[in-house]
């Protein structure tokens, strides 16, 4: 066993000395191997860094009611008599100016990107009164809040990032009336920052949308009173709705998108890794042919076919690895904390996030190396094993 | 090693033929062979006779289509791949036209390889190592690497590496094929040296007068069969 194993690591390491003879094709295997890891790092840390953006600080005493059978806002349709029986239902955390809960309605609308000037659907949110006091986390970090009945926005950081024209004091044109930048705001959760709010009361009007809203966010005069407000809800025979504390609610609406932006990054990495699959078999069938007369000649001394083909796949996965590593890393330098905003597919809405490079993510992004070191070593090994040893000396 | 009879190689009845392509290849028909032990036997025969065929029959490389093998009394064409590794590691010494050295190791690595298929410790194999070096003349040239050695110095590690496990039978095919006419006297002479004062049993493949002349006996390769006078 010693012996044998002696083996494999004396003729691992003859291997990883012809490295240098080979680096032409050593480099471009290990090369193709780093472009595949930086590709599926870099997509996946697109996946990760939205499914944070839209799961930070969930708020668990904030509930969202929607029409029952609707799997967004965006679907969903509550009419005034339907919010009036939500706002008096038990659970709900109240103020001397009545209930803690907003009722709220949206359009898209079309705005300039700054960078590129292309449109790009934007959510023009109408809120309640009780907007920020239900999520309480909000800032208006530049200007002034919108006054209720009046034809003013205010403006989530992300989206005054992002768009054009979005400027404290400028004039939009949204539907058929103009509407006033009158502040910047953060906080919200989810995606507010990336969206315009103005009063519901002026957005049903302007965008024909009378009496209608899609959702209630209520803020739980507890945690604990959730159960209590959803059952309320639920036998009241007036109502068709469904209830779900707002953290639930985020983490359903990303994780439609962050499967299928990871499915897109897995897809174009698996195409790339097949590429790289080549590139490394090619690299290792040269690897073994050009020694095919040393290998032969180790095994008349008495090496072992075992060794040989173990020694090769260490080869193999060693330049696999160092490619992957070093791709991992120009992924993590590139892409971690990169800037960016995607398009909800729920809402065909923008949300600006940041790419994030998790520690898991280098972890998958070794592994995927790995296999396609092992599997391009795998075949040239077993060929290098097969050869009859009288054949391989006869090589020149 | 068991020697019956004082033969140390017994080939009897030996067929080998390769398939090429749909075409068989008949090298060897019904060939028997005794080697002596301490014999230093030349093996001549023109270029595609079958000399090498022949040689790794006896050295465990390659198996007859038919026909036995037996070498130091063990019937070597009956044992598997991996008993034939081991074998070969106990008990053969090859020696190459082209010395199959391996670039990246210095002499001395190239030397010690057998060893790392056997027991001995590190410093065991660095004494082996020397003595091997020592008896092919070149205590020198230790840490140089074979791209910087003359084809003879090549050759002489190429032996020093067959003979530093102690294997009873050397196996040389072709060894002096590569080297000018004084470097090959100078491997001639060492082969010599090695039948005649370590008592090593030598079989030499070669198509060189020169170098059968310095065997104790030479046998010919013509048309599968071996006889004991040239074919003209
Ligand atoms: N692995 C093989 N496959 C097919 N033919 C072979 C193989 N090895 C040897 N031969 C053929 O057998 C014959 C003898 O080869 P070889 O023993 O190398 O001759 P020599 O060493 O006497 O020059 C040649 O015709 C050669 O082409
Ligand atoms: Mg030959």
């Amino acid at each position: 066993m010693i012996n044998w194993l002696n083996q494999v690591i004396s003729v691992s390491l003859f291997n990883l000395r012809t490295i240098p003879e080979r680096m032409g094709s050593s480099l471009t295997a290990a090369v193709g191997i780093a472009g595949v890891v930086a590709v599926l790092v870099g997509v996946l840390s697109i996946a990760e860094g939205f499914r944070e953006a839209m799961t930070v600080s969930g708020p668990d005493d904030v509930a969202i009611v929607l029409r029952s059978g609707a799997d967004s806002e965006m679907t969903s349709g509550l009419s005034r008599e339907e919010v009036r029986l939500i706002l008096d239902a038990p659970g709900v955390a109240r103020t001397d100016e009545g209930p803690l809960a907003s009722a709220e309605l949206f359009v898209m609308v079309n705005l300039p990107t700054r960078s590129t000037g292309t449109d790009a659907n934007v959510p023009f949110r109408g809120v309640g009164q009780s907007a920020f006091g239900v999520r309480g986390d909000i800032d208006i970090v530049e200007g002034r809040n919108f006054e209720p009945g009046r034809n003013e926005v205010i403006v989530g950081v992300g989206a005054a990032g992002t768009y054009a024209g979005m400027d404290v004091g400028n004039t939009v044109r949204f539907g058929q009336t103009d509407w006033k930048v009158v502040g910047i705001f953060s906080g919200g959760s989810g995606s507010a920052e990336s969206e315009v709010w103005t009063d519901s009361a002026v957005l049903q009007p302007a965008f024909n949308r009378s009496d209608s809203f899609q959702s209630v966010y209520a803020k739980l005069a507890s945690p604990s009173s959730f159960t209590e407000f959803k059952d309320a809800l639920t036998t009241n025979p007036q109502l068709k709705v469904k209830t779900l504390p707002h953290g639930e609610y985020l983490f359903e609406q990303s994780s439609l998108l962050t499967q299928f932006i990871q499915s897109i990054g897995y897809f174009i990495a698996a195409l790339m890794a097949l590429g790289a699959l080549f590139g490394a078999l090619n690299t290792m069938y040269n690897a073994v042919s050009s020694r095919t007369r040393e290998i032969a000649t180790l095994r008349a001394l008495g090496f072992g076919s075992g060794p040989i083909v173990l020694s090769i796949l260490f080869e193999s996965l060693v330049l696999a690895v160092v490619g992957g590593a070093v791709g991992a890393a120009a992924a993590y330098f590139a892409f971690d904390g990169f800037k960016a905003a995607t398009i909800n597919w729920q809402t065909f809405s923008q949300i600006a996030f940041s790419f994030a490079v998790t520690p898991r993510l280098l972890q998958t992004a070794i592994v995927w190396a790995a296999v396609i070191g092992l599997l391009g070593g795998f075949f040239p090994a077993i060929r290098a094993a097969r050869l009859p040893i009288a054949e391989g000396l006869r090589e020149s | 090693m068991s020697e019956s009879n004082g033969v140390l190689v017994r080939v009897e009845n030996v067929e080998k033929n390769f398939q090429r392509g749909s075409e068989k290849v008949h090298v060897l028909s019904g060939l028997n062979l005794e080697v002596p032990d301490g014999t230093f036997l030349a093996l001549m025969g023109p270029s595609g006779s079958g000399k090498s065929t022949l040689l790794n029959l006896i050295g465990g490389l390659d198996r007859p289509t038919t026909g036995s093998v037996e070498v130091g009394g063990d019937r070597i064409d009956k044992l598997s791949g991996r008993q034939l590794a081991a074998w070969r590691a106990r008990h053969i010494g090859f020696i190459f036209q082209f010395y199959n050295l391996l670039p990246v190791l210095t002499a001395e690595r190239n030397v010690e390889l057998p060893l790392l298929l056997t027991h001995l410790s590190k410093s065991e194999r660095r004494k082996h190592v020397e003595t091997a070096l020592d008896v092919v003349g070149l205590s020198h040239r230790t840490r140089h690497y074979p791209r910087q050695l003359s084809g003879g110095e090549q050759q002489r590690v190429g032996i020093a590496r067959a003979i530093v496990t102690d294997p009873t039978l050397l196996l040389c095919d072709e060894p002096t094929g590569d080297l000018d006419r004084k470097s090959g006297d100078d491997i001639l002479e060492l082969l010599q040296a090695l039948n005649r004062d370590h008592g090593k049993t030598i079989v030499m493949v070669t198509h060189d007068p020169h170098a059968s002349a310095r065997a104790s006996h030479t046998v010919y390769l013509d048309k599968g069969q071996l006889s004991l006078e040239p074919p003209e």
